[in-house]
C-alpha cells in the first residue's frame, strides 16, 4: 500500500452572485493522491476540475470561496492554515503549471530568475544551487542550450519550449505535489507529444506526485495512474487508468469515450452519393498564391499560400489540415473574398470569381459563407439572435416581417435549437449553442459552400461531437459543400470526404480521405497521423520508440520560397534536392496527389521498412545546422 | 528595431513641434485680424497703421511671415512687447527661471511621492488606506486648482497664520524667506499634480495585477511586496512613465492658476497679463515655450517607455 | 443504488437537452453603491438648479441688497454677501446656469464632432484616418489651457466663443476614444462577417459599431464633462471666461479672492459648488466602471 500524500475530503467550493446568494461550484468531492502517482481530473468546462486542483494550493480564483471539506497535504489541512503558512506551501510543497505558459511567464523578467524564484524565496535552495538545478532540469526536458536559456526573456523562446520551461519552474523547488492544468492543450499535436513525453520522463525521474487536469482522455491514458471523472462539480466515477479507460461503468464516462473521435485510419471516410453532383465543382481555386502586405514582383511581401490548387465538388466535404501557421484559415479567407489572391484564380460553379469582396456580386457573396471559429466574437453581443439570423434572410432574399419570423424559427430548428432563442442575446447562450447560431447565420443565406474555420476547436468534446453530427445531417439534407478547416486530424477524418494537407502554405498531399489516411503517405502527413494520441495505454511509449517524432518539436513551421518547406523536419529529405527544387506533384490512384521528391515506390518502401526511415533520420539528425526554432 | 522606433518618435516629436508652431502662429497672427489695428486702437490714422503694418512685416503673405517668425524664434529673437516696447526676451528672462524653479521643485517632490503612494495603495486594494487615497485623489482631480489654492490660503494663511498668502518675490530673499514665500504655491501644485499621478500609478499596477503571471506569482508563494515591486512594477513602468509625463501637463495649467492666485512672478503670470492686454507677440512667445517644453516631456516619456520594454530592448 | 442510477440518468438527460450553462451570467444590473447613489442625488439637484435656480433665488444676481461687502451669513443672506454686497447664494443659484449649462453644451458639441470624425476615421481608414489623426494628435499634444489662452488672446472672450473653444479642444479627446473604439469594433469577427455578407458601410456603422460603442462613450461623457467644467471655470477664474457682471462660479471665486484675508467665505462657496458637482460625477463614473485587477490583488499574502 503506497503512502497517501494528498487527500481531498468532501471538498466544497462556491461562488456568490450579486445578491450574495451562494452558488455551489464544487459539491463534495473526495479523492486521494499517493506518493509518486499521477492522478488525472477529467471533465468538460464547468466540471470544476481546475477549481478542485487549485485547492491543493489553498487557492481559489477570485469570486470563489471554500465552503466546506478538507484538503490534507501530508495529513495537514491546507485550507485552514494561516495565510502565511499557505504562502510557504505554494511553490515549496505544491507547484502549479498553467495551461498557457506564454501568459504565465512574466514578460519583463528573465526565464532563469522566474524558474529559480520560488525555490530561492522559500529557502529550499540557494540561488547558486537553484540555477544549477534549473540547468539540469532544462537538460532533462531536452531544452536547447541549457546554459544560456535562463538568461533569455520569455518572448525569445518558442511556445513548446516555454511549456517545458514552466515544468522546470514547477520542479525547481522540489515540490511534493505538482498540479498540471491542461499543460498541452494549447500546443500543436506534433509539439504536444514531445512535451507530454518530457513531462512523463521528468515526473518519473523526480518521483513526484501530480494532479493532471485535462479534458482529453487520450492524453490521460498516456500519463495518469488514476482517473477522477468530474461533471458539474461532482465525481461521476473514479478508478485506476485501466479501469476507467478499458472498463468504464458510469454512463457519463461512456459518453465521454464515445465523443473521442477514432484515430484517423483508412476506411473512415464516408462514401458520398452522386445525387448532388453537377457539371462544375461548387468552388475551386487554381494555382493560387496569397499573403499579406503589398505586392512586390507579383508576390505579396509576406506570402502565406503558394501555388495552391483545391477543388470542392457539390455536396462534398473537403477537410483542410495542418499545424498552426500553415495557411489553413488564409485559404478559406481567399475563397470568401476577404483576402484577394495575388496570383491564380477562383471559380464558383464554373464562373470566375473576383478576388476582392467589393467586386463580387451579391449572389456570389450569398453562395459562399464563412463560419468563424469563435462564436463569441463572430456574433454581435448587442443584437438579438432573431436579428442576427433574420438579417441574411432580409438582405439576400428580401424576406421581411412575419415570414422572416417564421423562417428564423425554421432555421433554429435546423440547428436543433428552440424557436424562443430568437429573443435572446448571444451572451445568454452556452458555447455550443452560440456555435450553432454562428452556423445558422450562414445557413440562413442559403449558401452553396460553407467555409468552416476550426468550428469545433473551442468546444468541449461532447458538444463538438454533436456539432459534427449536425453538420453531417445538414450536408446530407441540403447538399451544401463544406470546406472544413481543423488542426485535428481525427475530426477531419471522421467528417470529410476529401482531405487537403497544408504545410507552410503549400498543399503537400490531397485526395479522398481513405487514400490520404493510407500509405503511401507524404512524410508530413505521416508525422501528423503518428502524433494524434490514441486512447490506448502505452501508446506514447510505442510511438516514442519510433524516434522519428523528435522532428515534430525540433523546428517550427517555416515558410520557404523555393524547395520543399518540410525539408528541415523531414526524416527522408534528400539533401541538395529537396531544399532547392519544388517537389513535383505525383498523381496516384483516385485523384490522390502527393507533392514529394520521393517516388511512390520509395514512399511505399519506406512504409514497409520503418527502420530505414529511422536510419535516414539519424543521418539527417536533429542537430542539423539550421537556425534554432524560434516560432 | 529599437533604434528605429526611437528615431521614429523623435521624428514625430519634431513634426508635432512644427504643427504646434503653426497653430500658435495662426492663433496669434492670423486669427486676430489686423494686429496693427489692435495695437494702435480705433483712433489710429491710416498712415500710422500702414507704417506699423510695414514695420511688422504684415504687408507680406502669411507663410512668409510664418517663416520669418520661425527664423526669429529659432535665433532667440522673440520680438518686441506691445506694452512699453521692451524686448520680450528681457521680459521673459528672469520669469522663466522662476517658473522653472517652481516646476523643478514640484516634480522633484511629487514624482517620488506619487509612485510610493500609488504602489502603497495598489499593494492593499480595498483596505481603508486604499480607500482614503482613492477618494482623496479622486476629489483632488475633480476640483479646479483654484479651489485647492483658496482652501489652503484660508487654512494656512488666514486661520493659522503660518504662511503668507502671496508669493511675491523681490529677488533679495535668503533661502528661508524664499522657501516660506514659495511654500503655498508649491503645496498647491504638489497636491494637484500628485493626485492624478497616484491614481494612474495605482491603476497601472492594478491593471497589470489581473495578468495570469501575477496569479502564477501568487501560486509560487511570492510575497506581496515582491509581487508588486518585482513582478507588477517592472511591467507597469512604461505606462507609469507616460502618465508622469502627461501629468506634467497638469503642472502647466496648474502653474497658470497658481501664479495668478499667489501673484508669483513667473512666465505664466506674464502670459495671462499678455492675454488680458492682448499683447500678441508676448503670448506667442510664452505659448511656444510652454508647448515646446510639453512636447519635449512627452517625447522623453515615449522614449523611456520604449527603453523599459524588454521585448524591444532584447529582440528575438 | 437506485439513487445512483437516477443521478446518472439526470446527468445524461442534461447532456441531451442542451441544458449547458451559459458561459457568462445574464446581464448584470447596474448597481450603485450608496456613495454612487448620493452622488447621483447631488448631480440631479444641480441639474434642477440649472433649470429653476433663478426662480428660487432670494435675490437677483445683480442686486446689491446687502448692507455691506463680505458679510457673514445674516437675515436672508444665508451664505453672506460678496465684494459688492450681493447675495452669494443667489449668485451661486444663477451661476449654475452659466457654469454647468455652458459646460454641458460644449461637451455635447464636442461629442458630436468627436464621434462623427472618430467613427469616420476608424471606418474609412487609409488617408482620411491618417490626416485627421495627425491633426488631432497635434492639438491633443498641447495643454488645453494653453490653447484656450491663445484662442482667447486672438478672439476675445464671449460665451459663444467659450463654447466653441471648449468643444473643439475636447472634441480631440473624444475623437481619440471614438476612433479607438471604432477600430476595436471594426476588426471584430462580427463586423467582418457583415462585410463578407456585402453590407454597406452605413449599415455596419449603425447596426454593428454604434451599439457596441455606446456604453463606453456614455461613461466617458461624464469624465469629459468634468474636464470642461474645470476648463471653463479656470478661464473664468483667470478673468478670461464669463465676463462680469454675469455670475459664474469661476469668476465668483476670483472676484471675492481678496475677501479671504478678512475671513470671508464668499470665495469658498462657489468653489465648493464646483467641487460637489465634479466630484459627484467622477464618483458615479468610478462606480459604474469595472474595478480591474483588484480582485486578484486581494489574494496576495
Amino acid at each position: 500500500m503506497s503512502e497517501k500524500l494528498f487527500e481531498v475530503k468532501d471538498l466544497r467550493i462556491s461562488a456568490r452572485n450579486d445578491e450574495g446568494v451562494e452558488i455551489p461550484i464544487v459539491k463534495g468531492v473526495s479523492f486521494d493522491v499517493n506518493k509518486g502517482e499521477v492522478v488525472a481530473l477529467i471533465g468538460e468546462s464547468g466540471s470544476g476540475k481546475t477549481t478542485i486542483s487549485l485547492a491543493s494550493l489553498a487557492y481559489t480564483k477570485p469570486g470563489l470561496e471554500f465552503s466546506g471539506g478538507e484538503a490534507l497535504l501530508n495529513g495537514e489541512d491546507v485550507l485552514s492554515m494561516a495565510p502565511l503558512r499557505q504562502r510557504e506551501i505554494r511553490g515549496a510543497n505544491v507547484a502549479y503549471l498553467a495551461q498557457s505558459a506564454a501568459a504565465t511567464f512574466n514578460p519583463a523578467i528573465t526565464i532563469g530568475e522566474q524558474v529559480t524564484e520560488s525555490a530561492v524565496l522559500h529557502g529550499v535552495l540557494t540561488q547558486e544551487e537553484a540555477t544549477k538545478r534549473a540547468e539540469a532540469l532544462y537538460h532533462a526536458l531536452e531544452l536547447p542550450d541549457p546554459h544560456r536559456i535562463g538568461y533569455r526573456y520569455p518572448h525569445q523562446v518558442s511556445g513548446g519550449q516555454l511549456q517545458r520551461l514552466m515544468a522546470a519552474m514547477a520542479l525547481c523547488g522540489k515540490p511534493d505535489l505538482m498540479v498540471l492544468d491542461e499543460p498541452t492543450t494549447a500546443l500543436d499535436v506534433t509539439t504536444q507529444i514531445e512535451v507530454l513525453k518530457a513531462f512523463k520522463k521528468v515526473i518519473k525521474e523526480e518521483n513526484a506526485a501530480a494532479i493532471y487536469v485535462t479534458h482529453d482522455l487520450a492524453v490521460v491514458a498516456q500519463i495518469a495512474d488514476y482517473i477522477v471523472v468530474l461533471y458539474s462539480g461532482e465525481v461521476m466515477e473514479q478508478g485506476s487508468v485501466d479501469q476507467i479507460i478499458n472498463h468504464p461503468t458510469h454512463a457519463y464516462t461512456k459518453r465521454l469515450m464515445a465523443a473521442v473521435r477514432p484515430t484517423p485510419v483508412a476506411g473512415m471516410g464516408e462514401a458520398v452519393g452522386s445525387e448532388h453532383d453537377r457539371q462544375f465543382p461548387a468552388i475551386e481555386v487554381k494555382n493560387m498564391t496569397a499573403g499579406y502586405g503589398g505586392i512586390v514582383d507579383g508576390e505579396p511581401v509576406s506570402t502565406i499560400l503558394r501555388n495552391v490548387t483545391v477543388k470542392v465538388d457539390n455536396g462534398h466535404v473537403v477537410g483542410v489540415i495542418g499545424e498552426s501557421g500553415c495557411g489553413k484559415s488564409t485559404l478559406a479567407r481567399v475563397m470568401a473574398g476577404l483576402l484577394p489572391q495575388a496570383k491564380g484564380n477562383i471559380k464558383l460553379e464554373g464562373q470566375e470569381l473576383e478576388g476582392s469582396l467589393h467586386d463580387r456580386k451579391l449572389e456570389e457573396l450569398q453562395k459562399v459563407q464563412f463560419v468563424y471559429q469563435m462564436a463569441d466574437t463572430a456574433l454581435n453581443p448587442k443584437q438579438l439572435i432573431g436579428n442576427i439570423l433574420g438579417r441574411p434572410l432580409e438582405f439576400y432574399h428580401g424576406i421581411k416581417g412575419k415570414e422572416k419570423h417564421k423562417k428564423v424559427a425554421e432555421i433554429l430548428e435546423m440547428v436543433e435549437l428552440p424557436a424562443e432563442f430568437a429573443n435572446r442575446y448571444p451572451m445568454e447562450l452556452s458555447g455550443g449553442q452560440k456555435q450553432r447560431i454562428n452556423m445558422a447565420r450562414s445557413l440562413a443565406a442559403n449558401p452553396e459552400v460553407m467555409l468552416c474555420d476550426e468550428v469545433t476547436s473551442a468546444l468541449d468534446s461532447i458538444v463538438g461531437a454533436n456539432v459534427i453530427q449536425l453538420l453531417t445531417n445538414l450536408r446530407n439534407k441540403t447538399g451544401v459543400s463544406f470546406v472544413f478547416i481543423s488542426h485535428d486530424l481525427s475530426t477531419v477524418g471522421s467528417f470529410a470526404d476529401e482531405i487537403v494537407v497544408l504545410y507552410a502554405g503549400r498543399v503537400v498531399e490531397q485526395g479522398p480521405t481513405d487514400e490520404v489516411l493510407a500509405p503511401p503517405y507524404h512524410p508530413y502527413t505521416r508525422l501528423l497521423i503518428s502524433s494524434v494520441p490514441e486512447l490506448r495505454i502505452g501508446w506514447l511509449e510505442d510511438t516514442m520508440n519510433k524516434r522519428e517524432m523528435a522532428v515534430g518539436i525540433a523546428r517550427g513551421v517555416e515558410i520557404t520560397k523555393v524547395g520543399c518547406p518540410f525539408f528541415n523536419r523531414c526524416p527522408m529529405a534528400i539533401e541538395g534536392t529537396c531544399e532547392v527544387t519544388d517537389a513535383p506533384n505525383r498523381e496516384l490512384k483516385n485523384g490522390h496527389i502527393i507533392a514529394c521528391h520521393l517516388t511512390e515506390d520509395q514512399l511505399n518502401e519506406a512504409e514497409r521498412e520503418t527502420q530505414k526511415i529511422l536510419k535516414g533520420f539519424e543521418k539527417v539528425g536533429v542537430d542539423k545546422p539550421h537556425a534554432p526554432a524560434s516560432v | 528595431m529599437m533604434t528605429q522606433m526611437v528615431l521614429h518618435r523623435l521624428g514625430i516629436g519634431v513634426a508635432t513641434l512644427i504643427v504646434v508652431s503653426i497653430i500658435v502662429f495662426i492663433g496669434t497672427s492670423i486669427l486676430p485680424g489686423d494686429v496693427a489695428q489692435i495695437i494702435l486702437g480705433q483712433s489710429a490714422t491710416p498712415e500710422t497703421l500702414a507704417a506699423l503694418r510695414a514695420q511688422l512685416g504684415m504687408d507680406q503673405p502669411g507663410y512668409v511671415r510664418y517663416f520669418l517668425w520661425l527664423g526669429n524664434m529659432a535665433s532667440g529673437d522673440l520680438g518686441i512687447s506691445k506694452a512699453g516696447g521692451a524686448t520680450i526676451s528681457s521680459l521673459i528672462g528672469g520669469r522663466l527661471g522662476n517658473t522653472m524653479m517652481m516646476a523643478g521643485i514640484v516634480s522633484a517632490i511629487s514624482i517620488p511621492l506619487s509612485i510610493v503612494l500609488g504602489l502603497w495603495a495598489a499593494m492593499r486594494p480595498g483596505t481603508w488606506l486604499d480607500r482614503i487615497i482613492t477618494f482623496g485623489t479622486l476629489s483632488t482631480i475633480s476640483v479646479p486648482e483654484f479651489f485647492i489654492a483658496t482652501v489652503l490660503v484660508l487654512i494656512l494663511a488666514v486661520e493659522l497664520h503660518w504662511l503668507p498668502s502671496t508669493a511675491y518675490l523681490t529677488g533679495n530673499e535668503n533661502f528661508v524667506e524664499l522657501m516660506r514665500a514659495l511654500a503655498m504655491p508649491l503645496i498647491t501644485l504638489v497636491i494637484v499634480v500628485s493626485a492624478q499621478m497616484i491614481r494612474m500609478t495605482r491603476a497601472g499596477i492594478l491593471n497589470v495585477m489581473s495578468s495570469p503571471y501575477i496569479e502564477m506569482a501568487i501560486l509560487k508563494g511570492v510575497p506581496r511586496r515582491r509581487i508588486i515591486l518585482r513582478h507588477a512594477f517592472f511591467n507597469a513602468i512604461g505606462p507609469i512613465v507616460n502618465v508622469i509625463a502627461l501629468n506634467l501637463a497638469y503642472l502647466v495649467s496648474g502653474v497658470v492658476i497658481v501664479e495668478t492666485i499667489f501673484a508669483y512672478p513667473g512666465l505664466a503670470k506674464l502670459m495671462i497679463d499678455g492675454v488680458q492686454t492682448r499683447d500678441l507677440p508676448l503670448v506667442q512667445a510664452c505659448a511656444m515655450i510652454f508647448c515646446a517644453t510639453y512636447v519635449l516631456l512627452i517625447l522623453v516619456a515615449d522614449v523611456a517607455s520604449i527603453l523599459s520594454n524588454p521585448r524591444l530592448r532584447q529582440p528575438k | 443504488m437506485t439513487e445512483n442510477i437516477t443521478k446518472e440518468e439526470e446527468v445524461i438527460a442534461k447532456l441531451d437537452s442542451f441544458a449547458e450553462l451559459p458561459d457568462a451570467p445574464p446581464k448584470r444590473k447596474l448597481k450603485l453603491s450608496w456613495v454612487g447613489k448620493a452622488a447621483v442625488g447631488v448631480v440631479v439637484l444641480w441639474m434642477l438648479i440649472v433649470i429653476i435656480g433663478p426662480s428660487i433665488a432670494p435675490y437677483h444676481e445683480m442686486d446689491m441688497e446687502g448692507e455691506d461687502s463680505f458679510l457673514d451669513a445674516y437675515d436672508n443672506f444665508y451664505l453672506g454677501t460678496d465684494y459688492l454686497g450681493r447675495d452669494t447664494l443667489s449668485r451661486i443659484l444663477f451661476g449654475a446656469r452659466n457654469t454647468i449649462g455652458i459646460s454641458i453644451l460644449a461637451t455635447v458639441l464636442a461629442y458630436c464632432i468627436g464621434i462623427t470624425l472618430g467613427i469616420a476615421a476608424a471606418v474609412k481608414g487609409g488617408w482620411t484616418d491618417m490626416i485627421i489623426s495627425r491633426i488631432n494628435d497635434s492639438i491633443l499634444a498641447l495643454p488645453s489651457i494653453m490653447l484656450g489662452l491663445i484662442a482667447i488672446a486672438a478672439l476675445g472672450s464671449s460665451i459663444p466663443i467659450l463654447i466653441s473653444i471648449a468643444s473643439i479642444i475636447y472634441a480631440t479627446s473624444v475623437f481619440r476614444i471614438a476612433r479607438a473604439l471604432g477600430q476595436d469594433i471594426m476588426v471584430q469577427d462580427f463586423v467582418e462577417a457583415a462585410r463578407a455578407r456585402g453590407e454597406g458601410l452605413w449599415w455596419i456603422i449603425k447596426s454593428e459599431v454604434l451599439p457596441n460603442a455606446a456604453m463606453p462613450l456614455a461613461t466617458d461623457f461624464g469624465l469629459r464633462l468634468v474636464f470642461v467644467v474645470l476648463f471653463i471655470s479656470s478661464l473664468s477664474f483667470l478673468g478670461l471666461g464669463v465676463q462680469p457682471p454675469a455670475s459664474d462660479w469661476g469668476s465668483m471665486v476670483r472676484e471675492n479672492l481678496q475677501g479671504l484675508t478678512y475671513g470671508s467665505y464668499a470665495a469658498i462657496w462657489p468653489a465648493f459648488a464646483i467641487a460637489t458637482f465634479t466630484i459627484s460625477i467622477n464618483l458615479i463614473v468610478d462606480d459604474i466602471s469595472a474595478k480591474s485587477g483588484g480582485s486578484l490583488a486581494k489574494k496576495m499574502v
